[in-house]
């Protein structure tokens, strides 16, 4: 089984995965690998990062020397192919005309989603990540603790491969030994920021990236991940012989084509494919669940992209892992007179409870970096380091006047130089040209640092998506409206990260580049745009208060599944993939346990 | 519209050129308004590189899309890349590495915010030679370094230009952006700002010892 095209389908397959990112590819991994068919579908191209990546390519020989323009929203070189915040012939709509109420959509047509472009952090959520109703009265608590996850969290760690270290940090948990690939060093800036951020009291620690510092350990790994499976042993083996460590250059989100860091494409599927167990259609947009009269789902309809033809395709078990909106978007498309609302929403809740990270930066310069001894700072191509948060105590005590954290990721570094190689110095050489500016250049180029704050947003009655009862895309179908609002808690948290990055940039001796926002709604990045969709789908233990279950199963539906972001009842401030990836592995084993029971 | 030095560099056709100078002159009394008006037809829009476009390529100026600079511009424009950016013992001029090739592909691109650039830059040229004409009654690309001076610290910092200035300043803002961006970018640019990255390494042993030292961290 293979990649395939729309005639070379199966009659009937075990399982139906929508979607090839971080949830599907994870789905279709556990799934494959224990030997389940599965046909995976995804509405993009197929996509080879082996041989699409431009991995030393320069800036100078791109349009515009790479910079970011509609067609290509991150710039020239970022992986993601047929996407964006606008899909062309794919709207979606928002409810409100006012920007602060607004919500910006990213999706990537393409095999593997988002993850090829992601940023590749990985954290952990923690403990009071999984209650945080119990905490301090707001939101929901999630009907699974840190203890259910945590073996998940091991699982996905050893399998795509994550830098990083144990600190013992509250409510930012340690992996166990054999789990975590050694950080690398920190950079100039890096190592400067630890330095004087100590006195403000914030601890810089080895951040978590998915990105292999040196190469996995392919004679026990697969051992642990897959016991009593010798098959799925040597295909995993041979996959992870097959990727290389880091080499230390060129940008991530590019994708890499020696499989160094994980995407989808390069980590997943690969075994998955070679099992024999899996197909998957590319260019096959899925509009909808089919049933039967006992309230089961039977399979999917999609369009095949290439031809416009609808197609119905037929599994024992669907698993939509389209993003969180997506799946939302197909499950509320799935309607029929037994299912006027789509399936699955006898709850009403589907597409309730979206949420996004809250986002704000504030960006300095600092003398001390200024004249630095040329060295190459190219390093994973991300952070290095980073701030978990710092607080809890004084929040939990009611001191900082919002409710949930956020940690610090931190842009530092004598970066590939691009058009930005020398903004910001205007101000600072009083307009310099000449052979004054080409010193001027030489002395500030790498003194320039970003801090960008990352925070947990509350679920809220404000934040949901549902059809637009007009507009439809280019293939007929009802597009998403979107509904948006921040709280008080995001603005007042957005506001407080101002007023620690200023801190801190003041503390480095540096000059802060821009204004310093009072008021936290004037400092916070539009609702998705940090692309950390999850809700619409939350999971719980009540019917009537919830979508889908502990299992990521729909309460309404047995044999359908979400192990996208969608049941993700709370947001914390850790960025959500690896998460997804650990859910999706345990619902994965819950399916196959059912299924092995005759219970799907 | 003749283009010797550069036969293969696809050139944007003389309507598209003539609408665009339409746009730039609305703020430009120096042309005739009313002239050009007249001779202004409707253009075709040019396109972008798409979604998906192909990464390993290596692009030139006006593979995608046609470039605008007529000679005249152009000279102006590779005198003032190289007021900017000239020669010093590190590294070549900014006109040697490509740059006024690259500020042409920038104010041409069909992306929002470029035609705001290219109105910009295509006036700022115009006004420059004006300038040059009525100063020192030559062209900008025949004065000499002192002259270039003489104009140049008129409108090199937009926050202390004189009123009549200002827009001058916006233009050379804009322009030394776009001259630095390109150049920078390049291998020559790269060997002089100290960018030693982009290579493949073994292992990444974070700032070398030197520099720890200069940041009092060794």
């Amino acid at each position: 089984m293979p990649l395939i095209t729309a005639s070379k389908t199966q009659p009937v397959y075990d399982v139906i995965v929508v979607g090839s990112g971080a949830a599907g590819g994870q789905t279709a991994y556990t799934l494959a690998m224990e030997g389940v068919k599965v046909l995976m579908l995804e509405a993009g191209r197929n996509y080879d990062p082996v041989k699409e990546t431009p991995m030393f390519q320069t800036t100078a020989q791109a349009p515009l020397r790479g910079t970011s323009t509609p067609d290509k929203p991150f710039g020239f070189y970022d992986s993601t192919v047929d996407g964006g915040w606008q899909v062309p012939g794919e709207p979606y709509t928002s409810a409100s005309s006012d920007p602060s109420r607004q919500f910006w959509w990213w999706r990537a047509r393409m095999l593997g989603g988002r993850t090829n472009h992601w940023g590749r952090i990985s954290l952990r959520n923690g403990p009071y990540d999984f209650k945080p109703y119990s905490r301090d009265g707001l939101g929901f608590d999630w009907p699974i603790g840190y203890d259910d996850v945590a073996p998940y969290y091991d699982k996905v760690e050893m399998l795509i491969g994550v830098y990083g270290a144990n600190n013992g940090l509250e409510n930012t948990p340690n992996s166990p030994d054999g789990c975590l690939l050694p950080p690398p060093k920190p950079r100039a800036g890096e190592l400067l920021a630890q330095k004087h951020a100590k006195k403000l009291g914030l601890p810089v620690v080895a951040i978590h990236r998915a990105v292999l510092s040196v190469k996995q350990d392919a004679d026990t790994i697969p051992a642990k991940l897959h016991p009593k499976n010798p098959t799925a042993q040597r295909i995993l083996a041979e996959s992870m012989r097959a990727r290389a460590a880091c080499f230390w250059a060129t940008d991530c989100g590019r994708g890499c084509s020696t499989r160094a860091n994980y995407q989808s494409t390069t980590v997943h599927l690969p075994p998955a494919l070679a099992t024999g167990n899996l197909d998957l259609l590319p260019n096959a947009m899925v509009r909808e669940v089919t049933m039967d009269e006992n309230g089961k789902a039977t399979g999917v309809i999609c369009v095949d992209k290439i031809t416009g033809e609808e197609r119905a395709l037929k599994a024992r078990v669907v698993v939509l892992a389209a993003s969180s909106a997506e799946s939302v978007r197909i499950l509320l498309n799935s309607k029929s007179p037994r299912h006027p609302n789509g399936v699955a929403n006898s709850s009403g809740l589907v597409g309730k409870y979206i949420m996004d990270t809250v986002g704000a930066r504030l960006g300095g310069q600092i003398p001390a970096l200024e004249n630095m001894p040329v060295h190459n700072e190219d390093g994973a191509g991300g952070n290095h380091v980073y701030v978990p948060w710092w607080l809890y105590k004084e929040q939990l005590a009611g001191k900082l006047g919002f409710a949930r954290g956020y940690h610090i990721e931190f842009g530092t570094g004598r970066r590939m130089p691009g058009m930005g190689a020398t903004s910001g110095m205007t101000d600072l050489t009083n307009g310099s040209y000449g052979r004054k500016f080409k010193e001027d250049a030489r002395r500030y180029y790498g003194s320039f640092v970003g801090f960008a704050g990352r925070g947990e947003m509350i679920p809220n009655d404000d934040s949901f998506c549902d059809l637009d009862p007009v507009v439809k895309d280019k293939w007929g179908i009802p597009v998403l409206r979107f509904h948006w609002k921040w709280s008080d808690h995001e603005t007042k948290q957005a506001a407080h990260m101002q007023q620690t990055f200023a801190a801190l940039i003041a503390e480095l001796g540096g000059i802060i580049q821009s204004k310093v926002e009072a008021d936290g709604a004037n400092a916070i990045e539009p609702g998705g745009k940090i692309i950390h969709e999850v809700g619409g789908t939350i999971m719980g233990t009540d019917p009537k208060k919830s979508v889908t279950n502990q299992w990521c199963q729909t309460w309404d539906v047995k044999n359908l599944f979400v192990t996208d972001g969608g049941p993700f009842a709370s947001n914390a401030d850790k960025n959500p993939t690896l998460t997804i990836m650990a859910l999706a592995w345990r619902a994965s084993d819950y399916l196959m346990a059912e299924m092995k029971k005759g219970n799907l | 519209m003749s283009t010797p030095d550069h036969p293969a560099r696809s050139r944007m056709d003389r309507r598209t050129a003539l609408k665009w100078i339409v746009t730039a002159a609305a703020s430009l009394p120096l042309l005739d308004r009313a002239a050009l008006a007249a001779t202004a037809p409707a253009a075709k829009a040019a396109v972008g590189y798409g979604t998906d476009p192909d990464l390993l390529k290596s692009y030139k100026p006006g593979d995608v899309w046609a470039l605008t600079f007529t000679d005249d511009q152009r000279r102006t424009a590779v005198t003032l890349c190289d007021v900017i950016i000239p020669a010093d013992a590190k590294s070549p001029a900014a006109s040697t590495v490509g740059v006024p090739d690259f500020i042409d592909e920038w104010i041409s691109a069909p992306y929002p915010g470029h035609d705001k650039d290219r109105v910009l830059v295509v006036e700022g040229l115009a006004w420059l030679e004006a300038e040059s004409k009525q100063r020192f009654g030559n062209e900008f690309s025949s004065l000499v370094a002192s002259q270039h001076r003489a104009i140049c610290d008129d409108i090199c910092y937009l926050p202390k230009a004189k009123p009549e200035f200002k827009r001058a300043a916006q233009f050379f803002t804009k322009f030394r952006d776009l001259t630095s961006g390109g150049f920078y970018s390049t291998p020559e640019g790269w060997k002089d700002i100290g960018y030693v990255g982009n290579v493949a390494i073994e292992k990444f042993e974070g700032p070398t010892p030197a520099a720890l030292k200069h940041l009092g961290l060794a």
